[in-house]
């Protein structure tokens, strides 16, 4: 790295060499059966230079090949874009801690244990499910090196553990699921399973829908399937400087229901998307993105944070294939007050939302969510009556997110980077087969 | 670029003398360059090298995996696959005869987009971003533009030895219109397997794509319920893609008995004018290849044949198992990869109703165009249209907000009640499946008509 950086500085004013490197073995089971074992390894190099002040980039896994990422990355910067920031001298670090070393001891065998386990709990429930699960640990080590003398990397482990169930009668298909990740080894499979447990129990009838607006309450899954996709893109510092966000000229401005706070975090201990820096070696942060219903940030890398003239927020996020770009770390809803069984109590008619299928597909810069209920609930006079089906439940985040019936007390993490409590929402358009 | 006797020679030492029923090695190196616009400005330029290898062992019906960049030391990554393998085999290996096969298939494109200067390509780009930002209230735009060349070597133990190239063009446009709080975007995206040709000329479809963007922000939204609807050729590929395609692919039904009785040959889904088609055969889309992954020859497989379920699509694996013959399906996104099961051109073939009978016969409906998504759970499908049209009394009328199609594909199948003559094949998708994903796939249908369609709206 200190070669190809040397090289560099002689080509450019400014350079940086980012070096990512992952390796994971999963444990795969199809079909409630173990199937495969793998080992994954990618290590790859990334050239960002400043020459004429343009950005040129280039990227390989040849590592062999140091001579001729510089030449490239000299190459396009001719037709680069103008570089608006300054390459991190040295900074200091927050202690964030990402690895533990128990992960390296964590067997083979004790994966596919822990894979077993789960899927004969859920069958123990229901014996006639198919399951396809996966256990995975995986370590990862980032490297930065750029010209200012700046320095910094950090190693990261993670565990996880997943399952799918399927259940199909005739053509009738169920779909029931969840997953847990850490940077500390899981063994615990019965959080998980209880989970999907409990999925199938309030799966196990039918019931019909009408087609009228109706109060949703979203589960944390639900959650992360219908509203957050809108939410990454609005508060992402790119759309606000391009004006796409709706919520660009909103900053201190009262945008949803006050008793919703939202916040970035990457610093939160031993979880996978934590980390002491981000991928441009920016110290890591936790950023407030709503409190108290007013939009308070938005995120931000360097190059953005210079267009905008705003301050990096150390969301710079990248592969070794690409150049940096303001993405979430990890997203976090503030918990309410409201009890799950409150909420489904207090429904005279509606439906409870595990997911909701395809919602990603609409336009999302407008908040508009539209998709097909995968998995959810009907409630009636207070009480879930069974599962929905051939539903389609459309809605605007903005319109949801302001008016909120109440938010669950107990938040929990969903896909790795989400951690948010059940939100009820009034008033929206459900359309259904009946 | 990889090949070569002595790289050959590393190979197929590595693979001699272990004890397992099939191992194949796979290296691949490739090329790429990459140019993102964000508004006026290009974001984004970078070119990438990628060399890289895995190895896949079956033993006793378990896999083992492995994937690298550093392609020394061969032999032991093929032992720790053959370990992996051994660990979870427990029942004995089911993998559908093929003939070994040595070959060389380089790529044939016409206007090759490897060997256009840098500079060209940015001038091209420059003007379509002109183009857009000809167009009045336009909030932003991104337009990303990509091109790869790779070359795959792939050998098994059972002496097949193919080396194959293969090339990529593709090309993605989101226009951006803004009035006050509403947003609306238009997209487009084209591809084609390498020629550059593909992306050139587009000046005026491009404009016409910003235009259609601002002109959405005064359109009103739909009524959200069950209507009658019209999808143009690109939308309906993507239907047959997602509402279907993806349910023909066997490794969902191979180990599922129930999902096996529903998808059991000879079941009827269709009218007797549904034929649909997956085929890697047809020559020149991005879908197209000689072998797959596992060193299968591509085939052309009709899935339905006047409406009944006659074919699905194969691995070697899942062939055994469902004792029926591979069909070359078995693709994987790159090296990092195992291959599975993957839908290569697929499509319905043309029938003889003008758009214009089609439309004639709807009192109220909703013409659907232009793919924006589209997702699937095998049972259910959602689809999105990048944009929509009122069908009233045999008419096109009022342009809508894009909607949300979606239904239940045993019904929906059912329910196509007249196909086009004018089929089309949309060069512009990538479809993902587990974690692999964008896989340069291709679809198409004429235009089609489903009764009873459920469309998300207000």
């Amino acid at each position: 790295m200190e070669d190809i950086l040397g090289q560099a500085r002689k080509a450019a004013e400014e350079a940086e060499v980012f070096w990512a490197c992952h390796e994971e073995t999963p444990v795969g089971f199809e079909s409630n059966r173990l199937k495969h074992l793998q080992t994954r390894e990618v290590r790859g190099m990334a050239l960002r230079l400043i020459k004429g002040g343009r950005i040129g980039f280039s990227a390989t896994t040849k590592l062999a090949d140091s001579q001729a990422l510089v030449g490239r990355a000299v190459e396009t910067s001719q037709f680069g874009a103008e570089a608006k920031f300054e390459l991190p001298a040295p900074q200091s670090y927050p202690q964030v801690e990402t690895f533990d070393p128990g992960i390296e001891a964590a067997t083979i065998e004790q994966m596919v244990e822990l894979g077993e386990s789960l899927i004969a709990r859920v069958r123990r429930h229901t014996p006639e499910i198919l399951c396809d699960a996966g256990v995975l640990k995986a370590t990862s080590s980032v490297r930065i090196l750029n010209s200012r003398g700046g320095q910094a990397s950090y190693r990261r482990s993670l565990f996880g553990l997943s399952i799918e169930g399927t259940l199909i009668r005739d053509t009738d298909m169920l779909f029931v699921g969840d997953s847990q990740s850490s940077c500390h080894p899981i063994t615990d499979f019965e959080t998980v399973a209880q989970t999907v447990i409990r999925q199938l129990e309030m799966a196990k009838s039918l019931a019909s829908v009408p087609t009228k607006p109706l109060p949703v309450l979203f589960t944390p899954h639900g959650v992360a399937s219908a509203l957050i996709s809108p939410l990454a893109l609005a508060f992402n510092g790119k759309m606000v400087l391009e004006g796409a966000s709706p919520l660009k000229d909103k900053l201190g401005e009262v945008v949803f229901d006050k008793r919703l706070s939202l916040a970035d975090d990457a610093t939160i201990a031993y979880r996978p998307t934590s980390h002491p820096c981000d991928d441009e070696g920016m110290p890591a942060q936790r950023t407030a993105l709503v409190e108290g219903g007013v939009v308070t940030g938005f995120l931000y890398d360097l190059q953005t944070a210079g267009l905008a003239g705003a301050r990096s927020t150390g969301n710079g996020s990248r592969s070794w294939a690409g150049l940096p770009a303001p993405s979430l770390s990890a997203l976090i809803i503030g918990e309410g007050e409201a009890d799950f069984e409150d909420m489904v109590r207090d429904m005279k008619e509606g439906l409870v939302i595990e997911h909701l299928m395809g919602a990603t597909q609409g336009n999302l810069l407008a908040g508009e969510f539209s998709g097909n209920v995968l998995l959810g609930y009907k409630v009636e006079a207070g009480e879930i009556v069974g599962r929905v089906k051939d539903t389609m439940v459309s809605g605007n985040v903005y319109q949801v997110l302001r008016d909120l019936v109440a938010i669950g007390r107990e938040a929990r993490w969903v896909g790795g980077f989400l951690r948010t409590p059940a939100l009820y929402c009034s008033g929206l358009s459900v359309a259904s087969k009946g | 670029m990889l090949g070569g006797e002595q790289v050959r020679d590393q190979i197929v030492e590595a693979l001699k003398g272990h004890a397992a029923d099939y191992i194949e090695i796979r290296l691949e190196e490739s090329e790429a360059t990459r140019l993102q616009y964000r508004g006026r400005e290009l974001e984004e330029i970078g070119l990438t090298t990628n060399l890289g290898g895995c190895v896949r062992a079956l033993v006793k019906g378990g896999w083992g995996f492995v994937s690298f960049n550093d392609l020394s030391g061969l032999r032991q990554r093929v032992e720790l696959a053959v370990r992996q393998a051994r660990l979870v085999g427990r029942e004995s290996s089911q993998f559908a005869p093929v003939e070994p096969v040595e070959a060389r298939v380089e790529a044939t494109v016409g206007k090759d987009a490897a060997s256009i200067p840098l500079a060209v390509k940015k001038r091209l780009l420059d003007e379509y971003n002109q183009a857009v930002w000809s167009v009045p209230k336009l909030q932003t735009s991104t337009i990303g533009y990509g091109d790869g060349r790779k070359r795959v070597i792939f050998a098994s133990s059972e002496g097949s030895y193919i080396e194959q190239e293969r090339a990529d063009v593709s090309l993605r446009l989101v226009a951006v219109a803004r009035e006050g709080g509403e947003v609306q975007q238009v997209g487009l995206s084209l591809g084609s397997s390498g020629d550059f040709a593909a992306v050139e000329g587009l000046h005026e479809q491009v404009r016409e794509r910003a235009e259609r963007a601002v002109e959405l922000l005064s359109a009103p939204q739909v009524k959200s319920g069950e209507y009658t609807v019209v999808l143009d050729p690109v939308l309906a590929g993507v239907f047959v893609h997602e509402a279907f395609g993806h349910l023909s692919e066997s490794d969902f039904v191979y180990e599922n008995d129930r999902l096996r009785e529903v998808m059991v040959l000879g079941r009827r889904f269709g009218g007797e004018h549904v034929n649909i088609v997956d085929s890697a055969s047809l020559p020149g889309l991005r879908g197209s290849y000689k072998y797959d992954d596992e060193g299968a020859p591509a085939s052309k497989t009709y899935l339905i044949r006047e409406g009944v379920l006659v074919g699905r699509l194969h691995s070697r694996e899942t062939a055994a198992k469902m004792g029926e013959r591979p069909t070359g399906n078995a693709r994987a996104l790159d090296y990092r990869h195992p291959p599975i099961v993957r839908m290569t051109n697929t499509f319905i073939e043309p029938q003889g109703v003008s758009f214009e009978e089609m439309v004639a016969e709807i009192g109220e409906g909703v013409y659907a165009k232009n793919w924006f998504g589209g997702t699937t759970s095998m049972e259910m499908f959602t689809f999105s249209a990048g944009e929509a049209y009122m069908i009233r009394k045999g008419r096109l009328a009022e342009p809508l907000r894009p909607v949300v199609l979606s239904g239940n594909v045993f019904v929906t199948m059912g329910n196509i009640d007249a196909i086009g003559n004018d089929l089309e094949m949309n060069q512009g998708g990538g479809c993902g499946k587990g974690s692999q994903m964008p896989l340069p796939v291709s679809n198409g249908s004429p235009h089609i008509r489903i009764s009873k369609c459920l469309v998300g709206g207000k």
